[in-house]
């Protein structure tokens, strides 16, 4: 028994936290559709991504490291049941950065220039629909 | 309360309500400080700091290419280190648009990642750098500089080489932030200087070095260059918002260049 728990343990944390779900993949496509389209204005897509799961008016926060001088889109896409998403953006003291938006049901995304390099939180939040699993890619130019 | 006073406090509530309407949004600390950091989003690549610094005029890229680096390290933090900043090198090449010079990068990066053992599929990575490096395909090859270095990350993961994933991330932020700060001493304009404010980014590398295993931890090259990131921290810590001077870059460049001369000192090649 005393054996089996490290592989038990293990197996949690593959299931739970190490491998991307097929929603998660799914999620990843949608957002990649929406990305897509900003590479038509000269933007590069960052190769990497942020996936999870977010609940009902809840929200998801990761932190980036922007340069002043670029200007950057976050995009966002989540699988059903999601019906509405947005896409936020805080600078380093928390405070709500104003950003361009685009929303269209499970895909939203938001778009700006930071003044001032440095820290700033990206937030992803379900504002209808039931507990999604989500994704988050980034651009910038 | 008569007529005047209750009107009165009506009216104070009101004016509250929307002084308090029109402030920001504001995420508290607490939230801020739960927030996700992750290697493949929280840390930018070399080629989102050059985008940055070539704003206000193209700084002179061909001039910060250096020479061929020794590609036999032994020690495994060595290679990582260097790894990363072969990488940036390649970013720097693709700036430059010198299709030969991403070719000779693209050669060294391959030959330092089979050393740390990671999988045989870099090899049509390779491949590909040259094929877009042939037809000068540069926006292509930044793409797949990037997927480079990803994929070199996730062959760690998987071979349980996690510490050197950091490794990697540190020693290309450190060799970008050579260039960009010496493309700034040359040709210093306000708006360029401004991208070398990363205090959280710089602290985000070092908390992760600390994470590391305690014998990675105690590799001399590694502890060294621990203790200098705290020392860059400060150092890139300026006010949002304001450019630092002429002097505080130069002080960034030194710091960093001191800790690039390390990271690239081959011990046995004297």
């Amino acid at each position: 028994m005393k054996q089996a728990l490290p592989i038990l343990f293990s197996m949690f944390l593959f299931v739970t936290g190490w491998a991307e779900t097929d929603k998660e993949v799914q999620a990843h496509k949608t957002v990649l559709d929406l990305a897509g389209a900003f590479s038509n204005d000269g933007f590069k897509m960052r190769d990497g991504h942020w996936s999870g799961t977010i609940k009902p008016h809840d929200h998801a926060l990761i932190a980036v490291n922007l340069y002043a001088g670029n200007q950057y889109w976050f995009s966002a896409g989540a699988t059903e049941p999601a019906k509405k998403i947005e896409v936020a953006v805080y600078d380093e003291t928390g405070k709500l950065v104003p950003t361009e938006s685009y929303n269209e049901g499970e895909r939203a995304a938001a778009g700006f220039s930071p003044a001032s390099s440095g820290q700033y939180y990206v937030s992803v939040g379900l504002v209808e629909g039931g507990e999604s699993s989500f994704c988050l890619v980034y651009s910038y130019k | 309360m008569n007529r005047c006073a209750r009107l009165a406090a009506v009216g104070c509530l009101l004016a509250a309500c929307l002084t308090i309407g029109a402030e920001s949004p504001r995420l508290p600390a607490e939230q801020l400080a739960k927030a996700v950091k992750n290697d493949s989003i929280s840390i930018p690549t070399p080629g989102e700091l050059f985008a940055a610094l070539e704003k206000p005029g193209k700084p002179n890229w061909s001039g910060q290419l250096r020479g061929p680096l020794p590609t036999s390290f032994r020690n495994r933090a060595q290679i990582a280190l260097n790894l990363g900043g072969l990488i940036a090198d390649g970013f720097i090449a693709v700036e430059a648009q010198d299709s030969q010079q991403v070719k000779n990068t693209g050669t060294d990066i391959i030959k330092m990642a089979k050393s740390l053992g990671v999988s045989e599929n870099i090899l049509s990575r390779g491949n590909s750098i040259n094929e877009f490096a042939e037809n000068n395909e540069w926006d292509a090859l930044q793409e797949e500089l990037e997927a480079t270095q990803n994929e070199v990350k996730t062959s760690m993961q998987s071979h349980k080489d996690q510490d050197l994933v950091i490794l990697v991330s540190l020693g290309g932020w450190i060799r970008g932030t050579q260039v960009v700060s010496s493309a700034v001493l040359q040709n210093y304009d306000e708006r360029s200087a401004k991208v070398l404010r990363q205090p959280a980014l710089v602290n985000f590398i070092h908390s992760k070095i600390n994470d590391v295993s305690p014998e990675m931890r105690e590799d001399p090259l590694v502890k060294e260059v621990s203790d200098q990131l705290g020392q860059i921290e400060k150092l890139v810590s300026f006010p949002p918002g304001k450019a630092p001077t002429l002097e505080d870059v130069r002080k960034v460049n030194e710091a960093v260049g001191h800790v690039m001369e390390q990271i690239q000192h081959k011990p046995d090649a004297q």
